[in-house]
């Protein structure tokens, strides 16, 4: 399940209903993980844009190689403005024992960092700042910078 | 025609180009001076699919996306 929401994430309704959700499916672990925006460097918050086709296509692929280890993944995330101590990203590995989930989520929030199509801005005295020191180009990234 | 996406920071409008190949879309986005940067650190999608190499064919009607570096979380 992929839940894009305008601003903040409600993380408590949002966790509640997820464990809610699977609470009869017989998983033995459940670990969410929780991105809060920090004060730091004088930002009022972040701000977020998504390309939602992308996403889905990266999103479906970690569904199946979840189901292929009997786990499921759940994933929360922000668009437009987030503002300090709001929380922007929710991500959520449920399997039947804690190992997988526990490795699980590790890789997938790692790979959302990596793929995932969103890009982050600072909110600076009214400005939208794109982070570009803290992005990552995607993989195969610069083919048209290339000469061909 | 072909059209070319700019997604996130890159503050430009769509394109409507003449291309058959993604060759050709490098050949036409090189000329413009103010994309060089970030065709140097953008991805590539056609009709919504990362590809990893130019030699991909473009026939009418299809949609190339520039995606520069993100930082999703």
């Amino acid at each position: 399940m992929l839940e894009l929401h305008n601003g903040a994430l409600h993380v408590s309704e949002i966790l509640a209903r997820w464990c809610d959700e699977e609470a009869r499916n017989n998983y033995g672990a459940y670990i969410p993980f929780v991105g809060t925006v920090r004060s730091e460097d004088s930002i009022d918050g972040l701000s977020f844009d998504i390309y939602e086709p992308i996403l889905e296509n990266w999103f479906s692929a970690w569904q199946f190689k979840a189901k292929e280890v009997g786990a499921i993944v759940k994933m929360a995330h922000s668009r437009g403005d987030v503002m300090l101590h709001e929380s922007s990203y929710i991500a959520a590995v449920f399997s039947p024992k804690r190992r997988v989930a526990l490795e699980m989520i590790d890789s997938f929030v790692e790979d959302f960092k990596a793929s995932a199509p969103i890009w982050k801005y600072d909110l600076k005295g009214g400005n939208r700042i794109y982070a570009a020191d803290r992005s990552t180009p995607i993989k195969n990234s610069g083919l048209l910078g290339k000469k061909s | 025609m072909v059209q070319v996406e700019f997604l996130g920071p890159i503050s430009k409008e769509p394109m409507q180009l003449e291309a058959s190949s993604l060759h050709d879309v490098a050949k036409v986005l090189n000329e413009d001076s103010e994309l060089k940067t970030w065709l140097e650190s953008a991805a590539v999608a056609v009709n919504d699919t990362l590809v990893s190499s130019l030699d991909v064919a473009l026939k009418d009607g299809d949609k190339v996306s520039l995606l520069p570096p993100v930082c999703g979380g």
